[in-house]
């Protein structure tokens, strides 16, 4: 399980790198690495050429500013896992990185390098799903801001051209004291869910919801808002019976099936999932539903 | 290109080579610089049995190329005990059979020396958790649990370093 | 005598090397100008080969050579492996060639090998092979597989049945006529890996000035393996040395002789320069064996008051495309059965059926894991249906202390009657179920209900016949130096041997721990040597040890007294020091007496003097040695996901005398964890043409950390009178009733909804399945 050979380049700053994509023929971004070089050693992935953003700082940190938090792609997972400023602002970030891999593959993973792999399973693009996050891709032809709906193409698919790489992502924060709720389904620690669900929820003084989102994750190619669930819950006030009917959306979807469950299955944590993360996100916004 | 000039610190000492772009950091530590403690169980980053310190930090070395280790500071289990007396946590897997065939030792003490540095009073929750990333398929785990909770006890009460550099 | 060892929590002398990154595995040792291998595999489950265009891998610079089986020596080109545990009910005795010639028979079987520079260099070359296969028809599950006019295996075979055997014992037929209840049940447990951190590897050397082969191998059974391999290279055994050095992990699949085995030497030797082969784990998942796929059907006949009056059954077993160990699984299980029980009558068919699957052999376990699952599931069956606790239902059915040695009426696979030598089951299933708070743990449950948690408890009793022959040698050697040099065929892949054998020797011979230089898995250390496997070795080589030790010990007190002129009676061996109780205490070191022990050139020694301290003993037992154990599962279910969490797990095991309780523990945890993963995680799963599913880490799942609780063990000795140590094995008893006592606990868990579990692992889709299908979630959340 050796990897075949390749070309190495290691650009010091982001315009050479964004130039090497565009030059360069069968050429890779290695971010993290903690996909790709499995991958790669498993040889399911044979690249010409490797980009290494490793030594471009440039793309490396959380600035908060705008109403939005703007991470870099290349800012580790761990770092985004122990960031004061998520937790604050971006507490369903802060959760979900929890079951993100394990200590290791945090240290080294990045938030681009997940959202470019977009594996269905995966936590961040999830989140990104959750709180309509802005991908911002850049390439020798310039900057491109791609709502997180439209990125996320498909089944380990992205809207990113051959030439484009993902500089960073804008998370719009949402108001203090919103709610989140984070659950998903793994069979151990750390392993890719089977089915995840994030929500968020925004709730007045007055007990109806002002805004509600509910992302489905491992069910579909991609991450998946339950339009029926959030449409269900804003504008009603919070209570056992809106989030039942919220969760109740979940068995709506149509899941995949593949060797680690069924669609069956997923359907059924779906609706559990969604049903434990809202209940946990109208805790947190002070409901006790 | 498909060769790099890559200079690395290894347990303090420098060592400067011409390699493969694709030479993993595990085969170059194991076969480049003779360094056989890291070990690889599974070369595709569940197993942990690879683990190093880059920079301070844990990382699975099957998973990195050498060539991204160039001017990085790595530590290997050789590292722990450089002056051949054993770590705190290295003495406490002894104590406390924390090993059996040995082999995914390495990455558990160098998973488990991060740890204890980042958290000197870790629950029995923090241990198992931390470790998830280190397959162990011997002791079942207990051991090793029992030696980092110790060692955590034994280096609060000033027993000297967790065998980090 | 001096420092008492035996029974002492003596810490591993086996850890600072290891601890330090100072062991030494296969891939450690480094030869100058070695090469590395790479084999072709077969992507097919069933193929003829139609040929192999080396040509592009050729011309790849650093590559070497691309051996076919053509290529090999003639003997290990035209024969297959030998069957090394032959049985005359095999019909179908098939092994698999080194390297394969007309047919492949599963995904991963090697086809040819690429000899390069780097391991690098040879995955290129391996992927510019082009080899042509015709492809066939592969047969993948064994249900279908042993019917009539199903795809076969091997296409020159004419059925798929590689054996038919019945094991039986008392008159069934009127047991099941006269019974009050009759109970069925259908188990299927899946396939599994040994799944060692440490791959296979070999490396290979020969010396031409000497004309040594010397091949280091992270196997379990170095001497065998060196038999083998001298037979396929038509070689002299003096000629071979191999070593089996730090090996990362066994559990049984290192235990027997791999093709590549076979080929790196063959390689070596070609080429005139070392070859090193270290498996990835993609071809470990694909080539390293596996074990535990076996569809039961069983039948149990008990009386009113849950007293088993006889049991009956049958059950395939799927043993791969090859037998490389002939039936010894399928053997176990069905003579394992009746386990701590009295079974007045049994009658148990087995079928042995090929598949285009890696073949199976023994993996922690060994077709015990399936046995206890299905006599204690058909327990719990008992206890269920008769509304009797199921803890009593056993102890209405347990042997006696007092009916040892217990005659089962079987013949074990060791060729002896299946008589065990000691126990006490009650006594050990007492242990177990108070040091789980069996008692109390309905209060619990209740508690747990009321918070809306589903928790629940289970319990499973074994019997391993450990401890297996033929034999296993010590050598102890007095050493001018002062050291104790002690060879044996035993080898270590983590058990501590080195530990419990020094324990052993220095208690007798009266040196320090540390004054004991021993070396394991070297066939140039030992000439007879078996190997680890079975739970053998505490009983095998620990006896020699003990042996040994003796006579060392009888031989230092004969000489230290001649030498200092005083009577034997009188000295006492400490610290590598004979030294005489009486007058002025005078001495003589170990040393001194191993030099005295040589004698003077042309000199005659005295009367009596033999030529050294030295002594190697081959103990064989006359039986294996019967173990037991009781294991108690406490489990939370999350009802609405199927997720378990094992809370709590309690062992009580009888392993005869505890010659070390660290590590022996160990053992029990370590297999406990290996347990929860077949119980509940780890599924070889193939899909209908054969093809392998699960070939990572990621898809096969081994127990991590937040898998495994700490286990609560006790041990009960009752001595094995059998043996002189007393011991009984200890290795696999933490895996064996592990899945029946969790699936156990996981349906008292559910038992509010009725659900029923007869497979292992049991995932979360499976137990929300049967949730749906029992309508508990309608009961849950009523509308």
């Amino acid at each position: 399980m050796k990897p075949a050979t390749f070309d190495y380049h290691a650009p010091r700053q982001l315009k050479e790198a964004i130039e090497l994509l565009a030059k360069l023929p069968n050429a890779k971004i290695l971010a993290g690495g903690q996909s790709l070089v499995p991958m790669m050693n498993f040889r399911y992935v044979i690249v010409d050429h490797l980009i290494d953003l490793g030594g471009l700082d440039e793309l490396r940190g959380i600035t908060l500013g705008n109403g939005l938090l703007r991470i870099g792609a290349m800012t580790r997972q761990r770092d985004l896992e122990v960031s004061p400023e998520i937790a604050k602002h971006c507490p369903l970030m802060s959760e979900a990185l929890r079951h993100v891999g394990h200590r290791q593959t945090r240290n080294r993973g990045t938030i681009g390098g997940s959202l470019a792999h977009a594996d269905p399973a995966a936590e961040l693009p999830a989140v990104c799903a959750a709180y309509d996050a802005t991908v911002h891709a850049v390439s020798v032809r310039g900057i491109r801001q791609i709502p997180f709906r439209e990125f996320a193409a498909g089944f380990m698919a992205t809207a990113l051209k051959s030439d484009e790489m993902i500089a960073a992502v804008d998370v719009p924060i949402w108001r203090l004291g919103h709610g989140h709720g984070f659950h998903e389904f793994a069979r151990r620690q750390g392993d890719f869910a089977i089915t995840g669900a994030a929500a968020l929820l925004d709730v007045g003084v007055d007990n109806v919801v002002r805004r509600a989102t509910l992302t489905l994750f491992g069910v579909t190619a991609s991450p998946l808002r339950v339009e029926a669930a959030e449409s269900r819950l804003v504008g009603q006030p919070l209570d056992a019976g809106a989030i039942r009917a919220a969760a109740a959306a979940a068995w709506l979807i149509e899941p995949i099936s593949d060797i680690h469950a069924g669609g069956e299955y997923r359907r059924h944590l779906a609706q559990v999932l969604s049903s434990r993360a809202l209940n946990d996100a109208a805790r947190r916004a002070g409901v006790t539903a | 290109m498909s060769k790099q000039g890559t200079l690395i610190t290894v347990n303090g000492k420098s060592y400067g080579r011409v390699v493969d772009a694709r030479l993993t950091l595990a085969d170059f530590l194991r076969h480049e610089i003779n360094l056989t403690g890291t070990h690889l169980g599974c070369e595709h980053g569940v197993c942990g049995a690879c683990t190093v310190l880059v920079d301070g930090r844990s990382v699975r070395s099957c998973l990195m190329f050498a060539v991204q280790a160039n001017g990085c500071e790595v530590t290997t289990v050789e590292g722990l005990a450089p002056d051949g007396k054993l770590s705190v946590l290295q003495q406490a897997f002894i104590d406390n059979h924390g090993l059996q065939c040995g082999f995914c030792t390495p990455g558990m003490l160098i998973t488990l020396t991060e740890l204890l540095r980042e958290k000197p009073q870790p629950s029995e929750q923090d241990v198992r958790e931390a470790i998830t990333g280190n397959l162990c398929r011997c002791t079942g785990y207990a051991g090793i649990v029992k030696a980092a909770l110790d060692a955590a006890q034994r280096l609060r009460n000033g027993a000297g370093k967790a065998g980090a550099r | 005598m001096g420092v008492k060892h035996f029974g002492a929590r003596v810490t591993r002398l086996e850890d600072p090397a290891l601890l330090a990154g100072r062991g030494r595995f296969v891939d450690d040792v480094k030869l100058h100008g070695v090469l590395h291998a790479c084999f072709v595999r077969s992507p097919h489950a069933h193929a003829k080969l139609r040929g192999c265009d080396s040509r592009a891998a050729l011309v790849i610079p650093g590559v070497h050579a691309v051996l076919t089986a053509e290529d090999l020596p003639e003997l290990m080109r035209d024969q297959p492996l030998p069957l090394l545990l032959p049985n005359p009910s095999l019909t179908a005795a098939r092994t698999q060639h080194a390297l394969a010639r007309d047919e492949v028979t599963y995904v991963g079987q090697a086809v040819a090998v690429v000899i390069a520079d780097t391991r690098y260099i040879a995955e290129d070359a391996a992927a510019a092979l082009i080899v042509q296969y015709d492809v066939l028809q592969a047969t993948s599950d064994c249900r279908a597989a042993a019917e009539h006019g199903a795809p076969r295996a091997h296409s020159d075979l004419d059925s798929n049945v590689a054996s038919t055997f019945r094991l039986a014992y008392g008159d069934t037929d009127s047991a099941f006529a006269d019974a009050t209840h009759v109970f069925t049940e259908a188990f299927w447990q899946h396939r599994g890996g040994g799944m060692a951190i440490e791959t296979r590897a070999v490396l290979a050397h020969h010396d031409p000035v000497s004309d040594l082969l010397t091949v280091w191998s992270g196997t379990q059974t170095p001497h065998i393996g060196r038999r083998v391999l001298a037979d396929l290279l038509g070689r002299d055994l003096q000629s071979i040395r191999m070593i089996a050095p730090d090996v990362g992990g066994g559990f049984g699949p290192k235990a027997i002789f791999y093709p590549e085995e076979a080929v790196i030497p063959a390689a070596a030797l070609k080429l005139g320069r070392p070859v090193k082969w270290i498996e990835d784990r993609r071809e470990h998942f694909l080539c390293a064996t596996q074990e535990r796929d076996q569809h039961w059907e069983v039948a149990i006949a008990v009386d009113a008051e849950g007293k088993i009056l006889g049991l009956r059954g049958r059950m395939l077993h799927d043993t791969g495309a090859f037998v490389p160990w002939g039936i010894v699984m399928p053997y176990i299980a069905a003579s394992t059965v009746p386990g701590p029980y009295v079974v007045p009558a049994y009658q148990f068919d087995t079928v042995v059926v090929l598949t285009n699957k890696v073949p199976t052999t023994p993996v922690r376990g060994a077709g015990r894991p399936q046995a206890v699952f299905a006599m204690e599931r058909l327990m719990d069956r008992v206890a269920r249906e008769l509304n009797i606790d199921r803890a009593e239902v056993r102890r209405r059915n347990f042997i006696q202390p007092d009916q040892m040695p217990y005659k089962v009426g079987l013949t074990f696979r060791d060729g002896k009657p299946l008589i065990y030598d000691s126990g006490d089951y009650p006594g050990v299933q007492e242990k177990a179920l108070g040091l789980a708070e069996y008692e109390d743990f309905r209060e619990r449950q209740k508690a747990a209900i009321e918070q809306g948690r589903f928790i629940g408890i289970g319990l499973a009793n074994y019997v391993e016949g450990t401890g297996l022959g033929p034999f296993e040698g010590v050598t102890v050697r007095m050493l001018p130096s002062g050291k104790v040099a002690v060879a044996t065929g035993a080898t270590n892949q983590g058990q501590g041997t080195r530990t419990t054998l020094s324990q052993i020797i220095a208690e007798q011979v009266g040196c320090r721990l540390e004054d004991i230089v021993m070396t394991l898995g070297d066939t140039a250390a030992i000439s007879q040597g078996v190997g680890s496997f079975a739970s053998r070795q505490a009983v095998n080589a620990g006896s020699s040890a003990l042996i040994a030790g003796q006579s060392v010990r009888k031989q230092l007190i004969a000489l230290a007294a001649r030498t200092l002129g005083v009577n034997e009676i009188d000295i006492e061996l400490e610290d590598g020091m004979a030294m005489s109780r009486r007058g002025n205490k005078p001495s003589v070191s170990f040393g001194d007496l191993a030099r005295l022990a040589q004698g003077i050139p042309g000199v005659s020694l005295p009367a009596g003097q033999a030529a050294g301290i030295e002594h190697t003993a081959y103990y064989t037992p006359s039986q294996a040695a019967y173990c037991s154990g009781t294991h108690v599962a406490e489990v939370q279910v999350d009802a609405m996901t199927g997720g378990v969490k094992v809370l709590r797990y309690t062992v009580a095991h009888d392993a005869g005398r505890v010659i070390n309780p660290l590590i022996v523990d160990g053992q029990v945890q370590g297999g406990v964890a290996h347990g929860i993963g077949n119980a509940l995680l780890e599924w070889m799963r193939y899909d209908a043409n054969a093809q392998p599913l699960t070939t990572s880490f990621a898809d096969y799942m081994l127990p991590m950390a937040t898998d495994v609780p700490t286990c609560a063990i006790a041990h009960v000795e009752t001595v094995n009178p059998l043996n002189p140590l007393g011991v009984k094995g200890a290795g696999e008893g933490g895996t064996i009733p592990a899945p029946a006592a969790i699936v156990a606990a996981i349906e008292d868990a559910l038992s509010p909804f009725g659900v029923h579990f007869a497979e292992t692992p049991l995932t979360p889709e499976r137990i929300v399945a049967a949730m749906r299908a029992a309508g508990a979630y309608e009961r849950l959340f009523p509308a």
